[in-house]
């Protein structure tokens, strides 16, 4: 027989206490368990929607002159004509070592033309990248399928009379027009945008890119050092990382996740007054037995280890427990409550943490009662001597 | 063996001072059979506690086996009641939930010793009480006299060379009080020293030597002619 066995035979003896420090510990952990999941949902959920907001890393030519604002960035006034980014530098963003994390990439030529007595601000675009980062856009019409074919921002079709069908002139090359951007209230509205290629021809600047969107997959990835490499492997390019509404959604989340880390402190400290608070009572129930341990030679050493393994052997209980009912509570409350679009992840890593948490909680809870129980005097404890 | 010297033993009850012992002068011999008498409150059951090194005296110089347990750091002193001092309570003090054999076992469970070792102890402990083929009861599914045998087995596992008993006899019938009472004298012939609380005169005619107490006092001593 060894201690551990005393320990094991004590709790199946006393079933009832043991359920009640069980409990008390699985609501505690439950409750840090569901946060948790949820918070980390949630920020996941952010995640999924930072890369469904379209570019994340914007690639412009350094330049220093006076600047125009271009999708609620700023980019250099001089970009349009002086030194500009080559089709070679896109090629190049597909050697920097997180290059599978770039799920889009989108080149764009930007060039400032006349058009019906309009300077009119004309994007070659590839249409393909560009319809797919920009998942927001809706068309009223179709999308381009001839290099010959255009989309116009809502706002330069009412201020030029351009609708479908319109044919527009852009430097020494006509354009059909086949959708019409509905205004979504972003630079968009006031570009003209057609083929890429197209543009390059007709402006007569072969290869020339002004600037280059860029959708990298952030899930698992620090944006900050993709940003890095791609200026290792671009240095004429100024490249920045944007961040916009999806950081404050994201700083919402880290508030969620801040205030849960307190509630789920308050919750333990009250889970682990309960397990003190029965560990106590179980210790006056026994003084009798534990007095007779001190009598026959047990020191308080292995008074502690007795209470300590009982303590354990129901934190890892308690610990399972909550783990479980949290994820469930997690499983069917995330949807609801945090309208995350994503599945809550069942991470084994939790359930380990879980029942570490439960543990650490359960044994400094049960410290003070086992300390206590090895100073019991064994001549008071046993009372019938 | 046992050798106390002007031992006092003051209890404070209420900032009340109760002299449970007053200057007791006593030598024990090893393997001697020494029976406790008294009436309540004459000091008995503490000088039976202080010989177990479990109660310190408030005054006086205990030594057993030339060894002063009370001057011991107290975890020191747990480990001198694991190989010295062998008790049995007049509540026989069982552990419920755990078999015969595991409270036999119990004082073995700190030892350092194989675990076969510690079986064979253990199940020779109890065949030497005339428990053998009941380890695996529980103590609720046994006699008042079993119980008192497990206790006494318990107490001799270790193999101690002092055994204490605190009234092993009171919640017993003479008949079954004689056969443990019986045991206590053969174990005592094979060398163990025993020292024995009891009010029963009968049982105390067992010891080889009778001590009486009052108020904390020794009153009187009587040896049984061998």
């Amino acid at each position: 027989m060894r201690l551990v066995d005393i320990a094991w035979n004590n709790l199946r003896r006393r079933r009832g206490k043991a359920l009640l420090l069980v409990l008390g510990l699985a609501v505690g952990i439950t409750t840090v368990v569901a946060l948790q999941a949820i918070t980390h949902t949630l920020r996941a959920d952010v995640e999924v929607k930072l890369d469904e907001y379209g570019a994340n890393i914007l690639i412009v030519p350094r330049s220093n002159t006076l600047s125009l604002s271009y999708g609620g960035l700023t980019v250099s006034a001089a970009a349009y004509d002086v030194g500009e980014l080559t089709e070679r530098d896109v090629g190049l963003l597909w050697t920097i070592p997180f290059s599978r994390n770039l799920s889009i990439v989108a080149p764009k030529l930007l060039s400032a033309v006349e058009i019906a007595d309009q300077t009119v601000l004309v994007a070659g675009v590839d249409f393909a990248s560009e319809l797919e980062l920009k998942k927001w856009w809706r068309l009223e019409g179709r999308a381009p399928e001839a290099d010959d074919e255009a989309v116009v921002g809502a706002r330069v079709a009412s201020l030029l009379g351009l609708d479908m069908g319109s044919l527009v002139q852009v430097g020494n090359g006509t354009f059909r027009i086949v959708a019409v951007l509905a205004e979504n209230g972003t630079q968009d509205d006031d570009i003209l945008f057609i083929d890429l290629d197209a543009a390059r021809r007709v402006l007569g600047r072969p290869g020339s890119v002004s600037l280059i969107e860029v959708a990298a997959l952030c899930s698992a990835c620090p944006v900050e050092e993709i940003v890095k490499q791609i200026e290792a492997v671009l240095p004429q390019a100024r490249v920045s990382a944007l961040r916009q509404a999806v950081t404050l959604r994201m700083e919402t989340v880290e508030q969620l996740s801040r205030f849960s880390l307190l509630l789920s402190g308050v919750v333990l400290f009250i889970g682990g007054l309960v397990v003190l608070t029965t560990m106590m009572g179980a210790v006056s129930e026994r003084r009798q037995e534990i007095g007779l341990f001190r009598a026959i030679g047990f020191r308080g050493a292995h008074i502690v280890r007795i209470i300590l393994t009982e303590a354990a052997l129901l934190s890892v209980v308690g610990g399972l427990l909550g783990w479980l009912v949290g994820m469930a509570a997690a499983v069917l409350l995330a949807p609801g409550i945090a309208r995350a679009d994503i599945a809550v992840s069942w991470d084994p890593w939790l359930a380990v943490g879980a029942v570490g948490l439960a543990l650490i909680v359960g044994l400094l809870a049960s410290l003070y009662p086992a300390v206590r129980a090895a100073r019991l005097d064994p001549t008071t404890a046993l009372r019938s001597l | 063996m046992i050798e106390l010297s002007r031992v006092t033993k003051v209890y404070q009850a209420d900032g009340v001072a109760v002299h449970a012992l007053r200057e007791v002068d006593l030598h024990i011999a090893e393997g001697e059979f020494v029976a406790l008498m008294g009436p309540s409150g004459s000091g008995k059951s503490t000088l039976l506690t202080i010989l177990g090194a479990m109660n310190p005296p408030t005054t006086g110089r205990v030594v057993i086996d030339g060894i002063e347990p009370y001057n011991l750091p107290l975890e020191r002193q747990a480990d001198f009641r694991h190989e010295y001092v062998g008790f049995v309570f007049q509540q026989y003090h069982l552990i419920p939930y755990l078999t015969v054999l595991e409270n036999v076992l119990l004082p073995l469970t700190i030892a350092q010793r194989p675990r076969q070792e510690k079986l064979h102890q253990a199940k020779a402990a109890i065949e030497r009480v005339g428990l053998g083929g009941k380890e695996n009861r529980l103590p609720s599914q046994l006699s008042g006299g079993e119980q008192a045998r497990v206790t006494i087995a318990r107490a001799l596992v270790n193999q101690p060379p002092l055994l204490l008993l605190d009234e092993p006899t009171g919640n017993l019938d003479s008949t079954t009080g004689a056969r443990v009472m019986e045991l206590l004298v053969e174990l005592n012939r094979a060398g163990q020293a025993v020292v024995m609380v009891t009010h029963n005169p009968e049982t105390a005619a067992c010891a080889g030597r009778i001590i009486r107490l009052r108020d904390g006092c020794i009153e009187g001593m009587t040896a049984r002619a061998k």
